[in-house]
């Protein structure tokens, strides 16, 4: 079992990164890669979010939107799965706030840091796009935390990775059509060709 | 040596600022450097008195890459020859495989070059070594069949995309060369892996010898069926069978430059000698490497693929491991900068290496993306150790 949890845990990180692999989550990951710290406090953000709505919307994918979910409450031919979306984002977006008003109060610097990003990580694609999979992929609920867990510490890697090479290459001459984002979108594409290392990996 | 002096300096006027000619002073500026010296000097401190300055430093490459260069023309024909069962004096041999290599070589530096001073001529900024360095490493790692306009599309994406867009040596985040092997890799794929790619041979002219087969060692190891020991099975795989001198010695199929183990050390021997290549990530490469297969070794269970059997003394003179360590992960302008830094590097290079050998079924080696995937997370490490010894100086403050 523990395992199988950690070959999960591995090919959410690496083999299949969700940033790397499926380029979700790009919005936030461009604008706040400037500097190292920013992004690692972004990532841990992103990470617990992600860590903490895939279980909560399995719960609620599972107890009252599912085919036949609501049998327990006597609706047996109840399927509200088409309103997946809406209260996914919604949970994610409470979980947000919640994280934002931690960070204003532990730790003003990075709230000032992150600024719009923070607030904007209710519609960070990777963490709506981590729960879409989780039903998609029908997991159990140990392998929604699992996997939660496992793309935010894979999109805290990418970031985080982008930012110090952005720290790098701060002096390199690159054409002024390219600066910004134009080499940023370059280095994502370089670096999701070197993770292909791990792809093929059967876990 | 001075007539050649007095003839640049004659000129040199029209390239300098106003003059008629300013536009080609790239040009003109390399041609002169690379033939005499540079003319810069410092004007403020710290001056360094070193005759082996940053072009220079990139020539001592290309002389320390030489025995891997001579071996690798030799094994084309070797290989050839072994292929169609010829016997072949020495000098047949070499120059059969001269032939094949000169027009990879040929096509790397002229189509990479040209881009190396488009680039320059644009944006005004001088062409360095840099790029001979490049262009003599990237054909080393490939295989002696590839077509030439591959050569020339890879080469062209590792010099604009993976140098020339971040401003030039020394400010690029990936290996040049690698870049534009894993781009001929994904992009052409039938052409670069498999076991018909490594031996020169003429389908239609040729006729090979029974129970030919051009697999490299790597190759041979990696259908090891389950149980047995990948040793034995590379010593009994009929044509493809190696012994751990075969592959010491380099009598392997392979890509060019990276059969022969024993000359690529030499090379090595050069690089630290002159302090180019940094011997802190060469010695991290090979005890990751052999630490990790050696934790495979033991890990190996009966149901393992034979790779898992594998002894780790294979691991380093097989396939692209030994160059990679060599030439590929002590890139300076890549590589990590800190020394704490370079080991952390180095290690993970050679686990990562042998990991995917190991594990990874999609590719038979894994030398190439390892260190391109390092190369992503060398700025973190730096950045990381740096802040450490900030941390550390300022408690003992």
């Amino acid at each position: 079992m523990l395992e199988h949890y950690l070959s999960l845990f591995v090919k959410s990180v690496f083999v299949e990164n969700i940033l790397l692999a499926f380029f979700l989550g790009m919005c936030s990951f461009l604008a706040v890669s400037k500097k190292v710290e920013t992004s690692i406090g972004l990532g841990v953000a992103v990470t617990f979010v992600m860590t903490i709505t895939t279980p909560v919307n399995w719960a609620i994918n599972n107890y009252l939107l599912k085919d036949g979910a609501l049998a327990w409450a006597g609706l047996p031919n109840v399927d509200l799965s088409f309103l997946g979306f809406i209260t996914y984002i919604a949970t994610i977006a409470a979980m947000v706030q919640l994280v934002e008003m931690v960070i204003d109060r532990y730790s003003p610097k990075l709230y000032a840091a992150l600024g719009i990003f923070l607030p904007l990580i209710a519609v960070n694609c990777a963490i709506l796009g981590a729960s879409l999979f989780m039903v998609e992929r029908d997991y159990t609920a140990g392998e929604s935390i699992v996997f939660g867990f496992g793309s935010g510490i894979g999109w805290f890697l990418a970031i985080v990775a982008m930012a110090s090479i952005r720290h790098k290459i701060r002096y390199s001459n690159v054409p002024n059509g390219l600066k910004g984002l134009g080499i940023t979108m370059l280095i994502t594409g370089l670096m999701s060709m070197a993770f292909m290392i791990f792809s093929g990996i059967q876990l | 040596m001075s007539a050649l002096e007095k003839f640049f300096d004659k000129h040199r006027s029209k390239f300098e600022k106003g003059g008629k000619l300013e536009k080609w002073r790239p040009l003109f500026e390399m041609t002169d450097t690379i033939l005499l010296w540079t003319n810069e000097r410092t004007t403020k401190g710290p001056h360094v008195r070193d005759a082996l300055d940053l072009k220079r430093f990139m020539m001592m490459v290309i002389f320390a890459l030489l025995p891997a260069i001579l071996f690798g023309i030799y094994n084309i024909g070797y290989q050839h020859f072994r292929a169609i069962g010829a016997s072949a004096g020495f000098w047949e041999i070499f120059l059969f495989g001269f032939w094949k290599f000169l027009p990879i070589v040929l096509v790397s530096y002229a189509v990479g070059g040209f881009w190396e001073i488009v680039f320059a001529l644009v944006r005004h900024h001088e062409i360095n070594e840099g790029f001979l360095v490049t262009g003599i490493l990237f054909p080393l790692i490939l295989p002696p069949t590839i077509p030439l306009w591959e050569v020339g599309v890879a080469i062209s994406f590792g010099v604009v995309i993976g140098k020339e867009v971040f401003g030039g040596t020394g400010m690029n985040v990936l290996n040049p060369a690698l870049t534009a092997r894993a781009f001929v890799f994904f992009a052409y794929p039938a052409k670069i892996s498999g076991d018909k790619v490594w031996t020169v041979f003429d389908a239609a002219k040729d006729k090979l010898v029974d129970g030919f087969s051009g697999a490299t060692p790597l190759l041979v190891a990696s259908t090891t069926s389950a149980g047995s020991s990948a040793g034995a099975h590379l010593m009994h795989a009929g044509y493809a069978s190696y012994s751990w001198m075969d592959m010491f010695l380099g009598f392997i199929p392979g890509s060019i430059g990276e059969t022969s183990t024993l000359a690529i050390l030499l090379g090595a021997l050069i690089l630290i000698a002159t302090g180019v290549g940094s011997w802190r990530i060469m010695t991290a490469v090979f005890a990751g490497g052999y630490a990790t297969a050696l934790l495979f070794n033991t890990l190996a269970g009966p149901a393992n693929t034979g790779m898992f059997t594998l002894p780790p003394y294979y691991h380093m003179v097989m396939g692209g491991f030994a160059f990679g360590a060599i030439f590929m992960a002590t890139d300076p302008v890549t590589a990590s900068q800190t020394k704490v830094g370079k080991w952390i590097y180095g290690i993970l290079i050679g686990f990562l290496a042998i990991l995917i050998r190991t594990v990874n079924p999609a590719y038979p080696e894994g030398m190439m993306l390892a260190i391109l995937f390092m190369n992503l997370f060398s700025p973190l490490i730096d950045y990381f150790v740096v802040k450490a010894n900030i941390k550390r100086r300022l408690s003992r403050a």
